[in-house]
Order: structure tokens, then sequence, then C-alpha cells
């Protein structure tokens, strides 16, 4: 037999392919999904059904207009990663078109046109998700009640939910209510305490809902963690500067602003945390690099949802600072061995 | 297990799985002996070793068959009795997959050992005798590149040791070749810390090794016990992790220290020495063996019996393939070293060689393919991974974007190449093979410039020359138009001169001023070349104390480079500006006998002086010795040329005045001699050439494109050879013309005829070849500066032939 001819190293761990990662990071995403189905209704697992067929359909197609082997790169299970976390994402109730929209313009736009995997500068499911908010506001903002709270007593049916996302009627009334923290950003001139208590949204029922929702997004973060498929630094930072933002502003002023514990526990504070801030592809190299990167998002959130125009902050903070990752990946290599200082900058005459 | 000493940590690392058992089932082999045992002349770092032995001798086990050549080469010894069958070019195991220059032992079976001189009493001689029989012995680092051990301790008498580290670490999986070594020897390897520690004298003197040897573990600290030796040599545990085992994270687990970038160990304090090279000292220095065998670890699924094996160097590895019972259809990936840092062989025929410590025969079931690369998904386990704290994926855009000013900001040049985050990427990257192609296109980008510089340089030497030539057509031409009154005149003028001719007069006084101008400009420019000659030299000096590798090599081409060039504008000087001594002396062989004499003899003096300022630096081991030593080697070849000249000189002197066939017979007897050594150079520049040209065929075959192969230097090496031998050849034609005249200078009728008619011939013969390259320039541009060298070779060949020819002829018109 011929002798191979090959550089070192001659093995490689076995197992931990692409594919594994995205595949894991996917199931971890399961807790999440049951909870989300289990109190808002089958919406989520049919938006995510249809944002997978949209995602390997548009990654498909441009494929083969960019003449690269269509089995090889959908079997990286990127696509479907994007799909799954954009279906996550969206409200329950949101209609199919738009659910496709979001999903083809993040793998076409978001991703491909830049050169495909591991080019992008943006995430791609965040872009999709902010480009339908922009342009869709009315259904983005329509998130269903869980059901001890809304006045039907119970969750969309299969059927109804189905009904709902493939018609062009609007989704029955009763089930519908702003979320928390939209809620809470419009209580208007009521105290904190006033609009606990008389809010339906922010019912201790529908904030439970939420609180859920955020647990089992944490055990699925978490679980990444122990499989060192993200590394501590993001989450944590994300979520340490958010907390600690929000108590500042408690203590400032506790008639009017939320409790660090309500911006962690509603909204997509933990989903961002462990599973859109981590994308690694758009987020910071360096574990240093990650620590800035996850406490600019963290600061992000606390300011969109306290002043800007928009209920949730996640997709907007992680657009914002995808931006600046790059800047930051320059400013926080690690010192390497056998160096005195790390190095700062791009090129040489920049360090120091 | 107890660790004597704190164990730090190191960043990153990987946990591969480490398959060292196969290996430990059956106790240490000994394979008999092969047909024959191929021995590489260069199995270390450095220069090759120049053979000392010719094909036919008969040698004995022991005995000294090559000897260094330059500073980081190292002696070679016959690892068994028998005779020298071959000394020619065979496959050696290299990363290159190539042949080079090989001496071919065909054993006697007799085991015969040549004397041996131990050095029993070691405590009580000089370290530097000590370190130079280390040299004498061949011991070389056996665990990484091959460096000469004498040299990495020569850097411990200049600085104060803090650590004298022994690595026994060993954390490549499959390799146990250090693990059995500790077992079996255990006394030695102690023993040749002493020594060590006795040469370098270090505060503190660890062993460390990963906690996955247990039994070896246990076996040295016994010894240390019984030896009561446990107080000054520590044994550190650290735990299991690739690449534990490199010196700097090593360093970094033993003493939280980082070796400075671009440093060395022995820049803060440290030496390191592998487990072999101990033992291997205790061999030399007790037993008085040289480095003739070593431990190697034969492992991996396609071998029926793994097994560590005691070969002597020069065992083919095929050899010991079928010793282990190799199953050849499960064969498949065949490796040098370990599956983290080997490299593949693709012929079975290559050597074992003093840095073998582990041949991994692989199935394909256990070193499958590497999978097609993927995109790089910044997903960061590489940059966990690494032990330099690098950012190997920011090197992967760098590298593979070209961008190599950016890779290294990032340090790339940091990386040891270790392997870990090509091992850990989930998307299949090479990563190490982008980093490899980035590290010598760089290194090749800083080779060019400084190559353009000199280029510059012989471009404007070269103008100058132009410009001094066609002054002097136009004087000949001038000359030309009246010479016959010219020379009648001269004659009549200078009647008391009795050499110069009226030619060489008339031509002389032509060219004296459109010379005189140009060679002033040589000569600034030659005054220029060799004061920075003399700065690089000393940079080489200074390097070579320190042992920086990396800019030893840069700098040896530099100074190369340099020599070239002046030695070409000293041979554009000699044109412009012809031996006026020679017309101007009344009588040239005896003046320039007497001058040659003096200079021989101030040249002797100072040989002599640098010898006794060496020894008197050897005696109370000062640190100028190396520099002393650097100094002699030129001194004395100076002092060889002078005498050299000055021997043909007198023969030429003695010629005029009759001489007597002795001295001629002596002469042509030195002559043949230089010759021979002429053609051993001819011979081993030739075997250069095949190699690089062989190399760049291989790159062709490979697919890989012109910028690869011009990266790799190869094409550039191949040109420094081939202007080599022409040298080389130019020299022995030389050689061989002044052999033949001295050879028969009674047998000829008409010796001056003769000769006459032989410079005439060397004169038309050195024009048709300038005509003929000239020619070949204007068809190949591409190779214009190659050529243009070989014009200037020969345009000065043509020169001397002229001069000479005028010489005679003047003679001839005389008599
Ligand atoms: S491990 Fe591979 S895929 Fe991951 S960041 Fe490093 S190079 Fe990229
Ligand atoms: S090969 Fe280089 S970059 Fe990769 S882990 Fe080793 S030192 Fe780091």
């Amino acid at each position: 037999m011929a002798l191979l001819r090959i550089t070192s190293p001659h093995t490689q761990r076995a197992g931990r392919k692409t594919s594994w990662v995205m595949l894991m990071v996917i199931a971890a995403t399961i807790p999440g999904l049951v909870v989300q189905t289990a109190l808002f209704g089958w919406g989520t697992l049919i938006n995510i059904l249809i944002a997978v067929a949209a995602a390997l359909v548009s990654e498909a197609i441009i494929l083969k207009m960019r003449q690269r082997s269509i089995g090889f790169f959908l079997k990286d299970y990127s696509a479907v990663l994007t799909a799954v976390l954009l279906g996550l994402a969206l409200p329950p109730s949101v209609p199919w078109w738009l659910t496709v929209t979001a999903v083809s313009f993040a793998i076409i736009f978001a991703k491909q046109v830049y050169g495909g995997l591991g080019n992008n500068p943006f995430n791609p499911a965040m872009v999709g998700y902010a480009i339908v908010l922009v342009s869709f506001p009315v259904p983005m903002t329509q998130w269903l009640g869980s059901a001890d709270v809304v006045a039907t007593q119970d969750t969309l049916s299969f059927v109804h939910s189905i009904a709902a996302i493939f018609s062009s009627a609007p989704v029955i009334d009763g089930y519908t209510m702003a979320t928390p923290l939209d809620a809470f950003k419009h209580k208007e001139g009521l105290m904190s305490s006033e609009a606990f208590a008389s809010v339906e949204a922010l019912s201790s029922g529908n904030l439970s809902s939420w609180f859920y929702v955020n647990m089992a997004y944490l055990a699925g973060g978490l679980a990444l963690l122990y499989f060192r498929i993200i590394t501590w630094h993001t989450p944590v930072a994300l979520l340490g500067a958010l907390a600690v933002m929000a108590s500042l502003f408690y203590m400032i002023d506790a008639s009017n602003a939320a409790t660090p514990y309500f911006h962690l526990t509603t909204g997509a504070a933990m989903f961002g945390a462990f599973f859109i801030a981590t994308d690694p592809v758009s987020s910071c190299t360096s574990n240093k690099g990650k620590l800035f990167y996850g406490c600019g998002i963290g600061v992000l959130i606390f300011i969109i949802r306290t002043w800007g125009g928009y209920p949730d902050a996640v997709a907007f903070a992680v657009l914002l600072m995808n931006f600046a990752a790059p800047f930051i990946d320059y400013y926080s290599q690690p010192r390497a061995y056998g160096h005195k200082k790390a190095k700062k900058g791009l090129k040489i005459g920049d360090s120091q | 297990m107890p660790s004597d000493v704190t164990v730090f940590e190191f960043h990153g690392g990987i946990h591969p799985e480490q398959n060292k058992t196969q290996s430990l089932q059956l106790p240490l082999g000994n394979p008999k002996l092969p047909d024959e045992l191929v021995l590489p002349l260069g199995q270390h770092i450095g220069q090759m070793s120049r053979p000392l032995v010719k094909v036919g001798d008969r040698v004995l086990k022991g005995q000294t068959i090559a000897i260094n050549n330059g500073f980081l080469s190292s002696f070679l010894h016959a690892p068994t009795s028998g005779r020298i069958s071959a000394i020619e070019e065979r496959a050696i195991a290299h990363p290159s997959g190539l042949s080079d220059l090989c001496i071919i032992i065909e054993p006697d079976n007799k085991e015969t050992w040549c004397e041996l001189r131990p050095m029993p009493l070691w405590q009580e001689s000089t370290k530097t005798d000590v370190l130079t029989y280390l040299a004498e012995m061949g011991i070389v680092g056996m665990g990484g590149a091959g460096f000469p051990t004498q040299v990495k301790l020569q850097g411990a008498q200049k600085n104060d040791l803090d650590y004298l580290i022994i690595n026994a670490a060993e954390c490549e999986p499959y390799i146990t070749a250090d693990d059995m070594l500790i077992r079996e020897k255990t006394s030695h390897l102690v023993q040749g810390i002493q020594i060590l520690q006795f040469l370098v004298e270090a505060n503190n003197v660890i062993i460390g090794i990963e906690d996955n040897k247990e039994k070896a573990i246990e076996l040295l600290q016994n010894e240390l016990r019984v030896r009561q030796l446990d107080k000054q040599i520590k044994i550190a545990v650290v735990p299991t992790k690739y690449p534990s085992g490199g010196e700097k994270q090593l360093i970094q687990l033993l003493t939280d220290r980082e070796v400075p970038s671009g440093k060395h160990p022995i820049d803060i304090g440290i030496i390191c020495q592998n487990v072999g090279t101990c033992s291997a000292i205790y061999d030399a220095v007790v037993l008085g063996q040289p480095l003739i065998s070593r431990i190697t670890t034969l492992t991996g699924a396609a071998l029926e019996h793994p097994q560590n094996v005691e070969v002597l160097l020069g065992t083919p590895i095929e050899h010991l393939l079928n010793y282990a019972g190799c199953d050849h259809s499960q064969l498949q990936r065949l490796i040098m070293g370990g599956p983290m840092m080997g490299f593949t062989l693709e012929n079975q025929q290559a050597p074992i060689i003093k840095t073998t410590n582990c041949i991994l025969a692989g199935s394909a079931k256990e070193l499958p393919q590497p999978e097609p690369e993927q995109a790089c998904i910044r997903c960061g386990m590489c940059e966990q991974a690494c032990p330099a704290s690098l950012l190997p994926q920011q090197l992967l855009w760098f590298t593979k974007s070209q961008e190599f000013e950016k890779a290294e900001h990032y340090n790339l040049f940091d990386c040891i190449e270790c392997g870990a985050c090509s091992y850990v990427c989930p998307s299949s990257i090479p990563l190490v093979q982008y980093y490899r192609h980035g590290k010598s296109a760089i290194r090749e980008a800083r080779d060019a410039t400084i190559k353009s510089d000199h280029a510059k340089l012989r471009f404007e030497a070269r103008k100058a020359r132009q410009e001094a030539e066609a002054a002097e057509k136009e004087a000949k031409r001038l000359a030309r138009k009246k010479p016959a009154p010219k020379a009648d005149k001269a004659k009549v003028d200078a009647p008391t001169n009795d050499v110069t001719t009226a030619k060489a007069d008339n031509a002389n006084k032509a060219e004296k001023p459109a010379n005189n101008e140009a060679s002033k400009k040589l000569k600034i420019d030659l005054a220029i070349a060799k004061a920075k000659m003399k700065k690089l030299e000393k940079a080489l000096t200074a390097a070579q104390e320190e042992t920086r590798t990396e800019e030893i090599n840069q700098l040896q081409t530099e100074v190369n480079e340099q020599k070239n060039t002046i030695q070409q504008l000293e041979d554009e000087l000699t044109k412009v500006a012809p031996p006026a001594k020679v017309t101007k002396v009344a009588n040239p062989n005896e003046a320039g006998v007497k001058q040659l004499k003096i200079d021989a003899a101030i040249a002797k003096a100072s040989v002599k002086k640098l010898e006794k300022a060496i020894k008197k630096a050897e005696d109370i081991n000062a640190p100028e010795l190396e520099t002393l030593k650097s100094q002699l080697t030129p001194a004395i070849l100076r002092a060889n040329e002078l005498e050299k000249s000055l021997a043909s000189a007198q023969e030429a002197a003695a010629k005029s005045s009759d001489s007597t066939a002795t001295q001629a017979e002596e002469l042509s007897e030195q002559a043949k001699a230089d010759t021979k050594k002429l053609k051993i150079d001819i011979a081993i520049a030739n075997a250069a050439i095949k190699k690089a040209k062989k190399n760049i065929d291989a790159m062709k075959a490979e697919g890989q494109d012109d910028a690869a192969i011009d990266a790799s230097g190869l094409p550039q090496k191949l040109a420094e050879h081939e202007a080599n031998i022409t040298g080389l050849q130019q020299k022995l034609t030389d050689l061989t013309a002044t052999d033949s005249k001295t050879e028969k200078p009674s047998a000829e009728v008409n010796p001056l005829a003769d000769k006459i008619k032989k410079q005439k011939i060397a004169v038309a013969l050195a024009k048709a070849q300038i005509s003929k390259l000239t020619k070949r320039m204007e068809k190949e541009p591409e190779k214009a500066a190659e050529i243009q060298l070989e014009i200037e070779a020969k345009q000065a060949a043509q020169t001397t032939a002229e001069t000479e020819l005028a010489q005679l002829l003047n003679t001839q018109e005389k008599n």
C-alpha cells in the first residue's frame, strides 16, 4: 500500500465536528422549546418547522448559485441552527410569510452574501429578526398569553395555531397580549407596584411563565457550558452587566424601575445570553474580548429596554456589539506565552 | 503521586488518547544486525558532518567516521565494525522525504570495538575538556532537533544557572522510549545527570515526568534515595496533558517562568536536557562509548509486536518493522515521532538517526485520513487549547489571506507547532499547515530583502566595471593604431627595464586614466563591503555565543552573501587595475616570493598567537573562547593560503632558474592532493544540486505552483550550488593545469612555446564561453543574475590568461 504523506498532527479529536457543535446547540434549545410550547401553545414549534424548511431551501438555492457542494454545506447544520433560533425568537402567532421572510433574509443576506458560514459579521438570526421587527411591528409585538392568564383559560389548540399562522385572519383577540416587557414599558403613569397589580400581562401568572421559559434556557445554556461548546465569558458578562445596570437604576428610583430580577427573568434575557450572544462567528474571539462583548450587550439591552422604542432589546444590542466586535478583538488579544504585555491593535506599529 | 516540587500550570493543552500501553507489553528488544547501516551525515541541526573515511575502509565499532563541520555540526561514529561500502545519497528520514549523503557500513558481524578512551575521572577534568569530549562522542539532544549538547551546555558557562531540567515528560501519545529508558537504565541516567550538573552547576536540578509513568517514577525515586541524591535532584510529577513535554511548557510547569519570545531557556537561567541525552552522556564519559545506539519505540496497529528496542543508529526502518512483525497490508501511515508532531515517511529504507524516538506504523483505522476542511466557525476551541496562548483562528485568517504582517503581529512565530489547535478544531482545519506555510513565506520575504540589497550593490559594481571596460576597449583601439613605433620607442626608452613589455607598458599607459576612476570607486565599494562584513561577522559570533539558532542561520547566509560580494568586487578591482606590480618590479618572481614569505611568516605568527590565546582561554574558561576559535580558522586558512602561494611562487622562481625535479615532484604531490580535495568538494556540491533538483521536481509533481517552490528556497539553493561548482571546477582546471605543468617540466621540447599555446587556447576558450553565456543571458533573462555571475568569473579567467600570455610573449621575445 502506498504510504500517506501528511503533515502533523496525525490525529484528531474524534466526533467533535462542526455539525456536532451545531446539533448540540440545537439540542440545548429543547428545554426552552418544550416549556415555551407548553405555556404558549404550538405556535413556536410550527414556526420552527416553517423556518427550518425555508432556511434549507434558501441555503440550497444560494449554494447552487455560488456553485458549492450543497450536501456538504447543508450537513454542517448551521442553517438549521439559525432557523431554530429564529423560530424560537419570533412570537408564536406570527403569520408564516413573516417567518419565511425573516429566515430567508437571514440566510441569504446576513450569511451567504458575506461568503457563507464563518464570514458573516452579524448574527444572521438577529438580522432576520430585526428586519421583520422593523417592517412588521404589529404582529411582532403580539405575544400569546399563557394559559392561566388569557381570557379563554387555554392556549391555542394545534389546529387553531395552524389556522392562525396560515390564514390572514387576525389571531383571536382573547389569546394574545403584550409581553411583560412591553406592558411594563407602556405602563404610562402607573407606578411599578400599581402596574404589577393591575396590568394583565404583568400578573404573577404570566411573569412566572416567562420565568420558567428563562430557566429552561438557562438549563440548556449550562449544558453548553458543560460540554465546552461555549465559554462562560459572554453569558456571565452579559447577565452581570444587565443585573448591575438594573440594580443601579432600581436603587435610584425603585418606584418606577423594574427589579433586576424582572430584567433577568423576562423576555429573551437567558435565551440571548446563552444562545444568541454566544454565536461564535459574529462575536469576539479572545476570552478577554468576550467579557467586553458580553458587558456591552448587557448594558445595551438595559438601555434599549428602558429608553428605546422596542420592547425587547436583545436583537439590537447584539447587532450593535457585532459592529464593535472586530475593534474589541484588536484591543483584547491575550498575552501570548513569552511576552510581557499583550499586543494591541492590528499592525506592528499599533502595538503598545 | 507525590511530587517533590510545586507544579504550576500552563494555558491550554489537550488530552489525546495515550496509546502508550501497547509498546510496554514486551521487554526492551534487541534486533539483530541488519545487512547494512545507513548513516546520514546530517543527523543534527547545523552543517553536515565531514566524512573521515572512504569507500572500502574497514572500521571498528565506535570509530569516528565523520567529524564536525562548523559550529552546530556534530561527530559521527561507526555503530558496528565492518566495511564502508559506499558514501552516497540515500533516502533519509526527513519531513521532505528526500535523500541525502550517507555513509553506508556493511557489518562484519564481529562487533569489534575500537579502543575506548573513557573519562572515569571526569570530576577531576576541566569542564572544557569534558565538553570537548562530549562533542567528540557525537552527543546531541535526543529529544528534539538534535542540537549539539556541548553547545547548549557552553551557554551555562557564562550565565548563572538556576535550573537544570531533565525532560522525562514524554507527552506525545504512543511514545514510551523515555519511559523504557528510565526503567532500564535508571542508574546510568542518574549518573548522567550528575555529570551534567558538574558541567553546569545549576542551583536546582529537577526531573519533570508525567504522572502516567508510575513505574519509572518509583524506580527513579529509589535510585536517587540509594545514591543519596534525593536532596540535590528533585522529581516533579506533572499531570498528563499534551504538550507538557514541550520545552517551554515544561519550564512553565516546573518554574512558573516563561521563556521570553525569541529567546532561549538559557536566557532565563534554565537548561533542559532529555533523559536519552543524559544516559548517552554517561555512556560516553564513563564507558567511553560514543553515541551509536538509542532506544526507539516501535508501535502502531500495523505491528504485531509493538515494543521498545535498543537499536543501532543507521538501522533501516524496514528492518525494524519486520522485526516487530509488520503487516504491510495494514500499514497506511508510517510516522517518525509521535502522532502530534511526527512526520510521515514514504521510504521504509530510511534509517534510524540520533533523534528517532518512535516509529509509528499506523493502520487506516487508527489514524484515519483527515476529513475535508470546513469553514472556521470561530468557535474558539483552538484558542482554549493553545499552550502558547495565541489566537489560532486569527492566525488562520491572516495566513489564509496572506496578511503576513498581521499574522506576525498576532505572534505567529511564538507558535510551537504542537498541533493542539488542529487536534480540537471541529472544522478539521489543518491549522498547523497554514502556520508553517505562513512562517516560511515570511522568512523567505526577509531573505529576499537581504538579497535584493546585495543585488543592488552588485548591479552598481557591474555598472562601474562596464564603464571601465568601455574605456579599456577604447584605449586598446587607440593602442592598436600605432603599435610598432611605440613598442620600439619603449624599448629604447627603457633599455634597462628587462621585464616590462612594450605591449603591456603601452596598454598600461593608455588604460590608466580610465581605470583610475573605476578602481577608485571599486576600492571604496570594497571598503564598505568589508566593513559590513566585519559587522556581520561580529553579529554572527555574538549569535553563536548565545546559540540563537535562527539568527545564526540568517546571519550565516548574510555573511556568505557578503563574501560573494567582496569576492566580486575584488575580482573587478584586479581587472580594472591589472597587477601593476608585475610590470613594475624588476624581477617579479623574486620580489613576489619575498613579499609572500613575509606575509606567510606574519600569518603563521598570528596563528600561533591565536592558538596560545585559545589555550589560555581554555584554561581559565574565558568567554572569549568562541570568538578566538572562530578567528583561528580563518587565520589558519590564510596562513595555508599564503604558504601555498608562496610555494607556487617559489616553484615559478625555481623553474625560471632551472628548478630541480624533486621540488617539482613535491609540488605536484601537493597539487594532486588539492585536486582530490576539490574533486570531493565538487562531488558534494553535485549531490546538493541533485538533491535540490529532486526536491523541486518532487514539489512540482505534488502540484505545488511555482510560488510555493520559490518559497521553499530550493531554486536559490540550486543556483548557489551551481555557482559553487563552477568555481570549484575552475579551480580544478587551474590545478590540473599547473599539475600537468609541474609534472613534466623537462619533457617538453619548447616549454615556453607550449605554454604560450596553452594560454592562447585558454584565452580563446574563455572568450568563447563568455560569448556563449552572453547569448544565453539574452535567451533566459530570468536567470540573468546567475549567468552574469558566471560571465564575471569567466572574464576574470580571461584577464588572468591574457596577462599571463602577455608575460609569456614578452619572455619569448626576450629570448
Ligand atoms: S477550532 Fe477550528 S473552527 Fe474553531 S475557531 Fe479554531 S480554527 Fe475555527
Ligand atoms: S500549533 Fe501553534 S497555534 Fe496551534 S495550539 Fe500549538 S502553539 Fe498554538
